[in-house]
């Protein structure tokens, strides 16, 4: 079982939901990245989402683009991206999730970078630009591999849930908004209707993450009460990393995960 | 390939698209499949192109340039004559009288020289619908001009101002508009690029182009042209004019901007110099750095400052029906004064490109041959553009 899988099982016996964190690697430096994963790992995130920057992110708001000009000129390349990843599984079993864009890995080959990841300790991966009708050869070499996490939206038609959450594995990205990345914020009636709506049609066969615009452990807890299986965090982690200095990095991130984290426990 | 179904060209094209694009997309599809061959539709278009963006365009001999090259006949389609001044409209009016059908109220769009923005607010004015224009903030400056006129035709112009400020961000932002608004707008995107449809949809509308090279050659000459050539940025005016003789003989060139020079890093020559990969929608040559990062790209004509191309042309360079060649900055300077000093015409910057490979390959062709080239614009909006290079590059 993957790490992931393995993370939903562990969570599910607990009767808790997931809180799943994104920060970009590199940003604004490889120091801050670490002490941000201490960080997230101590205030008890159950997964994280390793953002490797491109320089075209058309599905990401102002954050995460800013985030990306400043982690490529500070000359993130694939390699050291692994040897960050390397460090962070030396410290951590937390499942660790791959998010870029589709180039990146075929620029490489799908396989070829698959399997570096993986030997780097990467557990899955998020391209939101890849489509379902575009994913053969990227779901075949991370088939033994990798989880393969696609995206589904509000406006998504339930034979086309169906076709993704199959070609889905770990969970199911479930985009809270209409919008990029980190822009919309507060709870939209809609968006808790697509919750339930997806959560019938998977049956409970794939959970179901719901993210784009969570920022609060309100927001956190309206979403779990909605029947979320997780939540996933990133702009506002971003926000939070850019306006604290490094030696008190890990300590706020651990604290301002701790108060989300909470809202994911049942009681 | 006349309607690929999944948008493929070979490996080319497709659709790499965020899932709260999918249902836009499919709705534009089934549209655009029902609307194509309606016969209403297509009187509607037809109206719109005749009487009020001026079609059929000349093509005229360029008897002049012709005997100053001193080998064949060079012959311009007139595309700069058509209102607006580029061959822009015939796109945008297809596109904007099906938003119009589709029952979208807002329409929006990216330009790079400015000529997709300018024909967008005017096909938006003649029908009565909003525009909004996404325009890299490095081309609002160099192509001012065209800013002033969208302003005035009733679209808003966004200046963005992340990335390289050019065209690929500008399309960035209005991908990500879409995305916000994806209910209420229809993207109506300037060239043979982006996710499928797009690709074929503006490669059909811009085929009027090519359609009557094919007639007007044929009363002149009795033949289809010997050669043929057209600038490619995106690609929408090349495909345009080489889709309707791809099954004939006529030899066909597309002309990249090579900048400074292929060797340098300051070229959008794509198809010359790029390789294979994914941005904005489709699988085709990018000019990309050796990890994928997609690289910056340097033109004088910022309508082809773009690391993309059309995934059509992309399958047509690697099929070898089409040879895709390229003109430097200072080449294309020379042949946009050569044209307005021999034949009174002054071309966008865009189109010297292609006037600049027509006078190389006239010296070396036959009396008896015929080329045909297609003036994609005329360049008023770039003379500004011209005096500044010219003041920094010509010691009297
Ligand atoms: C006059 C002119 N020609 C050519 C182009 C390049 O576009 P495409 O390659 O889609 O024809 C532009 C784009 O702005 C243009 O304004």
């Amino acid at each position: 079982m993957s790490r992931i899988k393995e993370k939903f099982a562990e969570l599910y016996a607990k009767k808790e939901k997931a809180l799943i964190a994104y920060i970009m690697v590199g940003y604004p430096n490889e120091n801050a990245t670490i002490s941000a994963v201490r960080g997230l790992v101590k205030g008890g995130a159950d997964i994280i989402e390793l953002g490797f920057p491109f320089s075209d992110p058309l599905a990401d708001g102002p954050v995460i683009q800013n985030a990306s000009t400043v982690s490529l000129d500070n000359g993130t390349k694939i390699n050291r991206f692994f040897s960050i990843v390397k460090k962070i599984r030396k410290e951590t079993d937390i499942p660790l999730v791959l998010m870029t864009y589709t180039n990146i890995l075929y620029h490489k080959g799908y396989s070829k970078f698959i399997i570096e990841a993986k030997n780097a300790g990467i557990d899955g991966f998020i391209l939101p630009d890849m489509s379902i009708e575009e994913s053969k050869d990227y779901i075949a070499s991370a088939k033994n591999n990798a989880d393969t996490i696609f995206l589904i939206s509000p406006n998504t038609i339930k034979s086309r849930i169906e076709k993704i959450a199959e070609s889905s594995s770990g969970f199911l990205y479930l985009v809270a908004v209409y919008g990029t990345t980190g822009v919309k914020t507060g709870i939209q009636n809609y968006t808790l209707k697509a919750i339930k709506e997806v959560k019938k049609i998977t049956k409970g066969k794939i959970p179901v993450g719901v993210g784009f615009g969570v920022s609060t452990p309100d927001d956190v807890k309206k979403y779990i009460k909605a029947g979320a299986d997780a939540v996933i965090v990133g702009s506002a982690f971003l926000k939070l990393i850019e306006k604290t200095p490094q030696n008190k990095l890990e300590s706020s991130i651990a604290r301002f995960t701790k108060s989300l984290k909470r809202q994911t426990i049942q009681t | 390939m006349k309607y690929p179904k999944d948008g493929k060209f070979g490996d080319f094209g497709g659709k790499y698209i965020p899932e709260t694009l999918v249902p836009a997309i499919e709705e534009l599809e089934e549209n655009y499949l029902k609307f194509k061959d309606d016969k209403n539709f297509k009187k509607e278009l037809d109206y719109y192109l005749k009487q009020y963006a001026g079609r059929p365009t000349p093509l005229y001999y360029a008897k002049n340039l012709s005997e100053k090259c001193g080998g064949a006949k060079i012959y311009l389609k007139r595309e700069d004559l058509l209102h607006g001044g580029a061959h822009k409209i015939n796109n945008t009016l297809g596109q904007a009288l099906l938003a119009k059908k589709m029952n979208k109220k807002r329409i929006i769009a990216e330009t790079g020289a400015g000529q997709h923005g300018v024909a967008t607010a005017m096909a938006c004015a003649v029908l009565g619908m909003k525009s909004e224009v996404y325009m890299g903030y490095k081309d609002t400056i160099r192509q001012k001009l065209n800013v002033y006129r969208m302003n005035m035709l009733g679209a808003k112009v966004h200046p963005v101002k992340s990335g390289s400020k050019t065209l690929k961000d500008a399309i960035n932002e209005a991908i990500r508009d879409w995305i916000t608004n994806v209910e209420s707008t229809y993207y109506l995107l300037g060239s043979a690029v982006g996710p499928h449809p797009y690709p074929v949809m503006v490669r059909d509308f811009q085929s009027v182009i090519g359609e009557e090279i094919k007639v007007q050659m044929k009363k002149l000459s009795n033949k289809t042209p010997d050669i043929v050539i057209a600038c490619v940025g995106g690609g929408s005016n090349a495909i345009g004019t080489f889709y309707p003789l791809l099954d004939t003989n006529t030899e066909i060139i597309g002309v990249e901007a090579a900048g400074k020079g292929l060797k340098s890093k300051y070229h959008s020559a794509t198809l010359s110099a790029g390789s294979k990969g994914v941005l904005h929608g489709m699988m085709t040559y990018l000019l990309q750095d050796d990890e994928g990062q997609i690289t910056e790209t340097h033109s004088i004509s910022a309508g082809l400052d773009y690391p993309g191309v059309g995934p059509e042309h992309s399958y047509l360079k690697d099929t070898k029906r089409v040879k895709y060649h390229s003109a430097t900055d200072a080449e294309v300077i020379d042949a946009f004064l050569m044209l307005t000093r021999t034949e009174g015409i002054i071309p966008a910057l865009e189109s010297s490109h292609a006037i600049a490979e027509a006078m190389k390959v006239a010296k070396k062709s036959k009396k008896s041959e015929s080329i045909v080239v297609t003036l994609s614009g005329r360049g008023d909006k770039d003379v500004e553009e011209v005096q500044r290079y010219l003041s920094k590059h010509v010691k009297n």
